[in-house]
């Protein structure tokens, strides 16, 4: 079997088993199928022609989620996503975010799985993308500090707010409803 | 208030990030506190609760299928293979042509090995072509203004380039979108041409020569046009550092004007 050949295998035997994860991050990303779909299909593309650049050995799954956050960014989607991002500063460590109001509470006494998912949607995409990498993806702040090119005081923080953000999110749906 | 300085790291604590020592510190106080303890597991449950809801998305199983298609081993390197024996053929037959007029054999050998360089370098062209062509968003900047298109691409690729003045021509700019080829950024047009979808790229030419797998052979230069039994025509030609390949299913004609628009506007 030739050095390609080998390489093409390793590809996929290594990136198939994240394509549900990919896909579902990248449609929470552009919260649209067929735009889901590009954006997996253009990572998937790009990283198999990339793969001879990866180190073996080193985080294949970070490198595989940057490749397709990058791709995202450079969409159109991605673009009129991103000219959204906040310009204060994110290096000023965590809050303290505790409240006298506690959305946990509301969410542990209605267990509504819609509620929360529309509360993630309306995120500003750079505080839905590090939410899904640290709570559903599991990711430790260093892969998502490699995912996104950012220092980890920057995650940190980023994902603080992030929480902040969607406790506050919560809090006033409850609060409609 | 030691509490507050406990609860700043509260979220910390349960991503599992602080230190092993403090970890296990922080353990310990949780237990016993009655201000922290409620906290933590009310902060735990939405963590579970942000996992559920974010594990909302399903592809298709015909979306699976086709990603595996695109990389499993076989097809790929039958596809490849196919490619190379078709370049070959065709290229054995055009220097079998040629051998008798004027071409020595060491000129035969020589442009053998360019026109395979070449036909590789046109499948990638060509795949890149067609996958936007295929998308549902083809551009990512719409414009028919150059005015608008070129200021787009500031700050993405790290190049600039000129776009054609139009008026008088049968050509119309459709928009731009960012785009890699051996993994290097450039930047792709589409134009229309009678119902014709023709894509002009752009890339520096030092960036595809350094840590590219393709040597650019030489006479991949002035004019070269691709082989006619393949289904796209294409020029390429360098000019200013930039290297430019224009694209599409439109007739050699069609192909030759954009061409010469671009040439002038450089």
């Amino acid at each position: 079997m030739s050095g390609v050949d080998t390489q093409s295998d390793s590809f996929e035997e290594l990136a198939m088993p994240l394509f549900d994860q990919l896909y579902n991050f990248a449609h929470w990303l552009t919260q649209n199928r067929e735009e889901a779909e590009d954006l997996v299909q253009e990572t998937y593309t790009k990283a198999l022609k990339g793969f001879s650049s990866f180190q073996l050995g080193t985080n294949f799954r970070a490198w595989m989620y940057r490749i397709l956050r990058n791709t995202f960014l450079t969409s159109r989607t991605g673009l009129r996503a991103a000219s959204t991002v906040p310009l204060d500063s994110e290096d000023n460590g965590p809050e303290l975010a505790v409240e006298n109001a506690t959305p946990e509470t509301i969410l542990m006494k209605s267990s509504n799985s819609q509620l929360v998912q529309s509360a993630i949607a309306d995120l500003p995409v750079h505080f839905r993308e590090i939410l899904l990498l640290c709570e559903v993806e599991e990711m430790s702040y260093q892969e998502i500090a490699e995912t996104l090119s950012l220092p980890i005081g920057t995650v940190m923080s980023r994902l603080s707010r992030a929480r902040k953000t969607l406790r506050d999110c919560l809090q006033r749906q409850f609060q409609k409803g | 208030m030691v509490c507050e300085a406990w609860k700043a790291k509260l979220d910390t604590y349960l991503d599992g990030e602080l230190p092993e020592e403090e970890m296990r510190t922080f353990d310990a106080h949780v237990r016993s506190c009655t201000s922290c303890a409620p906290d933590a597991l009310t902060r735990l449950q939405m963590k579970r609760a942000i996992q559920v809801a974010g594990n909302r998305f399903t592809p298709s199983d015909e979306f699976r299928r086709r990603i595996q298609r695109s990389i499993a081993r076989k097809p790929q390197r039958s596809l490849r293979l196919a490619w190379m024996l078709a370049a070959a053929a065709i290229v054995i037959l055009a220097v079998g042509t040629l051998t008798s007029t004027y071409r020595t054999r060491s000129g035969r050998e020589q442009a053998l090995r360019d026109s395979i360089l070449q036909d590789h370098v046109f499948s990638e062209i060509a795949d890149l072509h067609v996958s936007t062509l295929a998308s549902t968003s083809p551009v990512d900047v719409v414009s028919t203004d150059r005015h608008t298109v070129k200021p787009w691409f500031q700050g993405k690729i790290p190049f600039a380039f000129n776009l054609p003045e139009l008026q008088n021509s049968e050509f119309s700019l459709l928009g731009g979108r960012m785009t890699y080829l051996d993994q290097t950024p450039g930047a792709q047009l589409i134009y229309d041409v009678r119902k014709h979808h023709i894509s002009v790229f752009v890339f520096q030419e030092r960036s595809l020569r350094v840590g590219s797998e393709l040597e650019w052979p030489a006479s991949l230069g002035e004019n070269t046009l691709s082989p006619k039994k393949l289904p796209f025509n294409m020029e390429t030609w360098s000019q200013g550092g930039l290297r430019y390949f224009v694209i599409g299913d439109a007739s050699t004609a069609d192909i030759d004007g954009l061409a010469k628009l671009f040439k002038a506007a450089a």
